[in-house]
């Protein structure tokens, strides 16, 4: 299972130089979850159009990835619909009450030496490998 | 152009999810099985992730922002229960369906049900935190 960590380096300083330059140019933290959300609630404000825009840039990233390098995208999913709602419903409304996701804590939180990020992302980490360990041998 | 910016940003952010590996599951769920055959290799995403933040932030928090007066940062800084609860649910979905918010929007690029259904049930959960929070206060 364990393939080269170029691709995985490679690909976090993308994500890292993405956040980057969003706090550059909007000052803002890229939190996706909040994102997200912010883009459904705040339809009829303009000024959160920022929001739509880079929802629509991660999707079209992913039209576009898949156009020119089909290979990234070819991977199976197994899980189950059931799973998948589940883990949806968890990820939406876990993220929301932690106030934030692998992105806004973690990405943007703990370069900024965030105490709460800190603590959300050991957090998040643990109780996604306690579910993963529970999976595979229960 | 604040918000072209925006969207190159979420295309560059899109782009580092999928060749990190991070849009598929399987290799997530891999990740995080810390005790069973575990694939350790997606810890350098967020490694190469932090490590440019943690150089870049604090030159661009010096100035202001190129498209607006101030910078948008979390206030709270106390912890509370409401985070660890919610990281915790947060991790339980993340760690069952292999799959958290950015690669979710990614995944919809497959057309496929399941990213579909995935994406949906994330906006049904946020919208059941909107409707407890109103209930709440």
């Amino acid at each position: 299972m364990n393939g080269s960590i170029v691709m995985p380096l490679f690909g976090g300083v993308l994500i890292g130089l993405s956040s980057a330059l969003m706090m550059f140019f909007l000052g803002r933290i890229t939190g996706i979850s909040g994102i997200v959300f912010k883009s459904l609630s705040s339809l009829n404000d303009r000024r959160e159009d920022w929001t739509r825009a880079f929802i629509l840039g991660l999707f079209l990233g992913g039209l576009f990835l898949k156009q020119i390098y089909p290979a990234l995208f070819s991977f199976q999913i197994s899980t189950s619909l059931a799973k998948i709602i589940i883990a949806g419903l968890l990820v939406g409304f876990g993220t929301k009450l932690g106030s934030g996701c692998t992105s806004g804590h973690g990405v943007c939180g703990l370069p900024r030496l965030s105490k709460r990020s800190f603590v959300a992302t050991l957090t998040f980490m643990f109780s996604g490998i306690v579910t993963v360990a529970l999976m595979r041998y229960l | 152009m604040k918000n072209l910016v925006s969207l190159t940003m979420g295309v560059l952010f899109s782009i580092g999810l999928s060749v990190s590996g991070m849009i598929n599951p399987e290799k997530v769920i891999g990740f995080l099985d810390l005790f069973g055959i575990w694939d350790y290799s997606l810890a350098f995403v967020m490694g190469g992730a932090v490590g440019v933040n943690l150089v870049i932030f604090p030159v661009i928090l010096k100035k202001r922002p190129v498209f607006s007066k101030v910078f948008h940062l979390p206030t709270k800084e106390k912890l509370d229960l409401n985070l660890v609860l919610g990281s915790i649910l947060f991790g339980i979905g993340w760690g069952l369906g292999g799959v958290c918010p950015g690669p979710g929007i990614v995944n919809l690029a497959r057309l496929d049900i399941q990213s579909v259904v995935f994406v949906l049930s994330m906006l049904i959960g946020m919208f059941l935190f909107s409707i407890y929070k109103r209930i709440k206060s």
